[in-house]
């Protein structure tokens, strides 16, 4: 196939200069603006989902102590909670956030290439948002339905919610998923045709690999949760049985027969799981790049990691009914999806050991970003450990269902990403603002959300196994609890608010430290790749001044023997490296 | 489950077997001159044309998932199939003629011949809305013979996929749309030529997707 | 250098936690069933996991103490290691494969139902569990979900013989042999349910529309708890019932004392004349028309419906209700009970209780109506918007009824000394809801509001 470098179409790039406030930071089309403001309403989206967390926790460690907490809300709360940390925040801060300001940057173009869409995006996503809010304030109140949203349940009498907050749910569902198609049209058409000039698939940082992949699986999987949020809004509506089978209502039989429950899960885990790596995928990508920049050592295993993040996408495709063991369908089908389910452990756990193994003799810089880092390989064992046991359809039937699941999700895909997420937001902080954030400040966030995630996420583990279920409101005396369980509880609580009080840390910090951050330069941590080569920090609109940049290498060429220094950028071709005198000890 | 699994199949399948070739035999650590034959960056594909690839593939899933819900929950014992109006015949022919219209505007759009693109665009564009007439039609056809949305599954799915697939081909009647205001203005086919030809694919999918929709329909 | 230690001492401390949370109860229940094959999987994914957890992170922190930077340090350059990677991936394999091996098996094992096991059917409900035994030719009747109704909660089709001896437990508990394999056909009349029983490690949906099962063999003798694990609506929590496991005669004669379906359609309805007779003992406290007397702290009964009366007649003559120490009134209301001796009786006394009129009880609590409303959001979802009760929901009616008698029962829920009793789930479900109640203002709040109604 011909190849034609963007820097001989670069002409033909319209440059809309921006000139007024609005232009420049509202309706701008510009990616690195649209990455913020992505960025900043996930976050924010995300401090509500984070203060729901904190109000249903208080129930759970303290039952009945608070009058604001009531089991309509409480499973109003516990549903909303779980959709926005999962869609809400998760996705649209990796895919809408980093995805917007890495792709360009570290692929050596101007900007997406449809920046219009772009501009859409972020704020039909906006519209989401603000239907999900406002669907707490609608008759009845938004939906208890449980983040799965399962029928009947979800649209029939007995749940909170089911007259309007269902509907507004569903449809702020719809309109997430067209913001979600419009920028991931971009991301993935900008990854295929805007890389600059020497920027070969395999020179792209891994940050670029999982956001990628990250965004085809949400392109193939979103399609999952609008086919079923129309049918579902068909059901509530006007009134078909794709889902609602014959059944009685507070005494009633209603008018609906045959419809069947189970295609729901099957419609909802197909977009589910694949959901699981959407945000999982940028996170491994994100993360290697944290861990060899901060190491000095070129990621270990490049290609493994590339093919690994290849695989798990393909995979996620075949394993989602292990979601469903003992939904009720054909029990057969267990069989095949642990097995497909534990060999996704494969892959994965080559991601972890090259993650690892790119630790060892390097040079390590234990800054915020890379304290992150590490402490993500840890929750991410943690939790991708935890995994085994429910992927094996065997161990899943006493654990389903129970706060073992709760856990396990919670390590694997709420904890890790989020420490990803702050480890990269500490990283190219500099790049964003030109500043440098507080590190002490920095340190203190990191130590209170590590050892307070896993001092709320350990316990939780062993009430799962003692057959603790989720999603009560309260478990009253049990025979088989020992009030010692109870205690535990409490403590979970006392972790989950302690972690909720620490992000103000964070957020003071990112707010102080715009004004009085130190000056940080262009490339503060010395790393290779093309987003801290720009001329101009932070970066311009149009990223590159008035030619694009050359890539001659790949990503990590960290400490290459022989060379004065231990990074060499991307842009630096064979002719102009430094040599030096190598002074590595272990070599 | 299975078409979708199929589908989707094929699709990631392409993705992955794609990726690995661009992949498997590089040593990337290897720093080369920045040489547009070894290294070079974006294919000299058109950009918009990769997009609509890309869509083609989420709008593939899309009903390939809806034709799965369909298989599924066609196995209940209350599902009732429908006797198709006899005027969604009628309403094929239009969507073909349309897709061949476009074709052929397409193959003037290409070749600059002007004044072949005005009257085939319009062509296409009549056909088009006809189609989607003849559809509201056989709707109300339905509406009267007793066959309402809420009554059977199979009713409410016939109305479903029949409106999601009027709403994509709505889609693309804008694009059209803007096309056609333009050659009407006095733009050049060449101003055209990429919208056209864009377009042409666009129709040419939703015609296959209606076919299979419609042959579903039919032999269910 | 923080880190490194840290982590050390978080993969010591889990090993701690460990070894240490069973000591306090914080680990699997003790097994009644024969699954210890699910147990065994367990054990070898712990095992397994166990090592490569600590593996993992103790290389990872030796890493970054070995490592870290230094002065004239350089890290090693090092893209890749074909044969590392080879056999990472290989023992990764087998430890995956070793898992999951066990694993299949047992769930083969799982899906197929011995032949010689009896079955016993599960009915789930919001928030309710109710069970069907097969009767004496171990058969189930067909049962049809449009044929539920309130005389007719299980659906049970008349036409089918088969279903004449079916034995239909409304309460919740049911009671199992021990030794014996037992499959629970499992069968919901509305939403997604879950049948879980921790000791039994099994579980499984209820899924409206269709039927499905587990299976285990009961080995050791004590009652357990039924739980649902899948959210079925706001009372979720509360949709708790229980499993004996008796000796097989025992299990005999419970299930000869429970009523066949040809029993329960044997009923011959209450004679009021009869019922009148018996109601003088009634009269004393209750009133001549049941209208309730607060100085004996007798409630208003006029108007309250039949099943909800029958249940609560019951409840007192089986000890489920007026056993509390503290439930002073209660422990009054259990002899009388008592002296309905039969069935009879009971439908009899009921009967009459339906020919008073039903004229509103004199208002005597006063609170602040708003707030009540916004309380009784959450009752309304089982007593409905009127208050007037849903029998499909076990939950009676409240509005022009006594409100000082709620108010005390509302206090007793809250307190256990209503509800507590193990065998009485529809008092726990309530005791579940009035503990959410904070203090005795929203209680008059609450009870405020249903006055309105």
């Amino acid at each position: 196939m011909a190849y034609v470098s963007i820097a001989d179409r670069d002409h033909e790039v319209e440059h809309h200069d921006p000139d007024t406030f609005i232009s420049k930071y509202v309706w701008s089309q510009d990616h690195k603006v649209i990455a913020i403001q992505y960025g900043v309403l996930a976050i924010l989206i995300g401090l509500v989902g984070m203060l729901l967390s904190s109000a249903f926790r208080l129930q759970l460690g303290f039952p009945d102590m608070f009058e604001f907490i009531n089991p309509e809300n409480y499973y109003q709360f516990v549903t909303i909670h779980g959709m926005i940390m999962v869609i809400y925040l998760l996705t649209a801060l990796f895919l809408g956030g980093f995805g917007n300001y890495l792709i360009p940057l570290q692929l050596g173009s101007r900007d997406m290439v449809f920046p219009f869409m772009n501009m859409l995006s972020v704020w039909v996503y906006a519209l989401s948002v603000l239907i999900l809010v406002a669907s707490f304030f609608v008759p009845g109140g938004a939906t208890g339905a449980g983040w799965t949203l399962y029928p009947p349940h979800a649209i029939s009498p007995g749940t909170p919610g089911t007259d309007w907050g269902i509907v507004l749910m569903l449809l702020s569902l719809a309109v997430f998923i067209v913001a979600f198609t419009m920028g991931g049209l971009n991301y993935v058409t900008t990854v295929l045709q805007a890389r600059c000039k020497g920027m070969t698939l395999m020179r792209m940082p891994l940050s670029v690999w999982g956001i990628f992949m990250a965004t085809i699986l949400g392109l193939l999987a979103f399609p999952a949760l609008l086919v079923s949020a129309i049918m579902m809004l068909f059901d509530k509506l006007l009134g078909t049985s794709f889902f609602m089978p014959a059944m009685i209502q507070a005494g009633v039989a209603t008018d609906t027969v045959g419809g069947s429950p189970v295609l729901f899960q099957h419609l909802f885990w197909f977009f589910g799981h694949p959901e699981v790596y959407i945000v999982a995928l940028p996170a491994f990508g994100l993360v290697s790049d944290l861990l060899s920049t901060h190491a000095r050592k070129n990621i270990f295993g490049y290609r493994m990691m590339v093919w690994a993040i290849i695989a798990i996408g393909g995979l996620s495709f075949i394993v989602w009914a292990h979601h469903m063991y003992v939904s009720g369908m054909n029990p057969y089908f267990g069989f095949f999806f642990a097995t497909t389910t534990l060999i996704i452990a494969v892959p994965t756990a080559l991601k972890v050991y090259n993650w690892v193994l790119t630790l060892w003799q390097g040079n390590i810089h234990l800054r915020v970003p890379m304290l992150f880092a590490i402490a993500f390989i840890f929750t991410f064992t943690h939790g991708g450990l935890t995994g085994l046991f429910l992927g094996n359809v065997t161990i899943d039937l006493p654990l389903s269902d129970t706060y073992f699941v709760v856990a396990h999700f919670h390590m694997v895909m709420g904890v890790s990403p989020v420490l990803v997420v702050f480890g990269a937001i500490y990283h190219w902080y500099p790049k964003m603002t030109g500043r440098m954030y507080n590190e002490t400040l920095g340190k203190w966030h990191f130590w209170l959300t590590f050892l307070g995630t896993y001092s709320l996420y350990l316990p939780m583990h062993y009430l799962g196994f003692l057959g603790v279920p989720r999603r009560y409101f309260a478990m009253g005396n049990t025979e088989f609890m020992p009030d010692s369980a109870v205690t535990l509880n409490a403590s979970m609580t006392i972790s989950a608010l302690i972690i909720a009080a620490t992000q103000l840390i964070f957020i003071y910090n990112m707010i102080w430290s715009l004004k009085h951050g130190e000056k940080s330069g262009g490339n503060p941590w010395k790393s290779t790749s093309l987003e801290w080569q720009t001329p101009d920090t932070p970066p311009k609109h149009g990223n590159w001044g008035h030619s694009l940049p050359e890539v001659h290498r790949w990503a990590y060429d960290y400490s290459v023997p022989g060379q004065a220094e231990d990074f060499t950028p991307q842009t630096v071709p064979e002719s102009e490296v430094p040599v030096g005198r190598d002074h590595g000890v272990d070599s | 489950m299975y078409i979708t699994l199929i589908f989707l199949g094929i699709i990631m399948a392409t993705v992955i077997v794609w990726l690995l070739r661009q992949t498997f035999n590089t040593q990337p650590w290897i720093s080369e001159a920045a040489d547009n034959e070894v290294s070079g960056a974006s294919m000299d594909t058109n950009t918009k044309a990769v997009a609509l690839t890309v869509f083609l593939a989420v709008a593939t899933s899309v009903f390939a998932l809806f034709i799965s819900a369909y298989t599924i929950r066609m196995e209940e014992p209350d599902w009732r199939p429908i006797t198709e109006p006899t005027l969604l015949w009628a309403n094929t022919l239009m969507l073909i003629l349309a897709s061949i219209a476009y074709h052929w505007t397409r193959g003037a759009a290409v070749k600059g011949i002007d004044s072949r693109v005005k009257p085939g665009l319009t062509v296409a564009g009549v056909l088009t809305v006809l189609f989607l007439i003849g559809q509201l039609v056989a709707w109300q056809q339905l509406n009267a013979a007793g066959y309402y949305l809420d009554l059977n599954p199979a009713n409410a799915f016939f109305f479903l996929l029949t409106a999601v697939h009027g709403l994509h081909m709505l889609g693309g009647l804008w694009v059209w749309a803007r096309s056609t205001m333009k050659v009407w203005t006095g733009a050049d086919s060449d101003s055209v030529r990429l919208s056209i030809e864009l377009c042409t694919v666009y129709w040419h999918f939703l015609l296959l997707v209606w076919i299979v929709l419609f042959g579903m329909l039919l032999s269910t | 250098m923080p880190i490194a230690v840290v982590l050390i001492l978080l993969v010591i401390g889990t090993l701690v936690f460990h070894f240490v949370a069973p000591l306090a109860g914080w680990t699997f229940t003790e097994l009644a069933s024969d699954w210890g094959q699910i147990d065994d999987t367990i054990n070898i994914t712990f095992w397994v996991t166990g090592f490569v957890f600590v593996a993992v992170n103790l290389f990872m922190a030796y890493a970054v103490v070995k490592y870290r930077a230094r002065e004239g340090n350089k890290a090693t350059y090092d893209p890749e290691n074909k044969k590392l990677e080879t056999w990472l991936t290989i023992l990764t394999s087998v430890g995956v494969a070793a898992m999951l091996t066990p694993g299949l098996f047992v769930w083969g094992d799982f899906v197929n139902v011995p032949d010689d096991a009896i079955e016993i059917e599960a009915v789930g409900q919001q928030w309710h569990w109710t069970y069907r035994l097969p009767g004496e030719d171990g058969e189930f009747g067909d049962v049809k979900a449009e044929l539920i109704d309130n005389d007719n909660p299980f659906g049970m089709d008349p036409e089918d013989p088969l279903g004449r001896d079916d034995v239909l437990i409304e309460n919740g508990e049911v009671h199992v042999p021990i030794n014996v394999p037992v499959k629970v056909n499992l069968r919901s009349k509305d939403v997604l349910h879950d049948f879980a029983v921790a000791q039994m490690r099994v579980k499984m949906d209820l899924v409206p529309g269709m039927e499905t099962y587990l299976w285990f063999t009961p080995t050791k003798l004590g009652t357990y708890e039924v739980l649902c694990e899948e959210l079925c609506g706001i009372a979720h929590h509360t949709m708790r019932g229980s499993i004996v496991v008796d000796e097989q005669a025992d299990f005999d004669a419970w299930v000869a004392s429970n009523p066949t379906y040809a029993d329960s359609q044997n009923i011959a309805a209450g004679n009021a004349q009869v019922g009148a007779a018996q109601y003088a003992v009634c009269a004393a406290c209750h009133g001549q028309q049941g209208e309730g007397m607060q100085a004996l702290n007798a409630p208003k009964i006029a108007g309250q419906e039949a099943w909800y009366l029958r249940r609560q007649l019951n409840s007192f003559k089986s000890g489920h209700r007026g056993t509390h120490e503290d439930d002073v009134f209660g422990r009054q209301m259990a002899p009388m009970a008592g002296t309905l001796a039969s069935d009879a009786a009971v439908e009899n006394v009921i009967a009459h209780i339906q020919t008073f009129p039903d004229n509103p009880a004199p208002v005597t609590i006063d609170g602040d109506v708003v707030s009540g409303q916004r309380i009784y959001n959450v009752c309304a979802y089982c007593h409905g918007p009127d208050a007037r009760g849903i029998q499909a929901i076990n939950a009676p009616r409240m509005a022009g009824m006594t409100d000082w008698y709620l108010a005390t029962q509302l206090k007793n829920f809250r307190a256990g000394v209503r509800g507590g009793h193990p065998q009485d789930f529809y008092g726990k479900q309530m005791g579940f809801m009035g503990r959410n109640l904070q203090d005795d203002k929203q209680v008059q709040d609450v009870i405020a509001y249903i006055n309105t109604l």
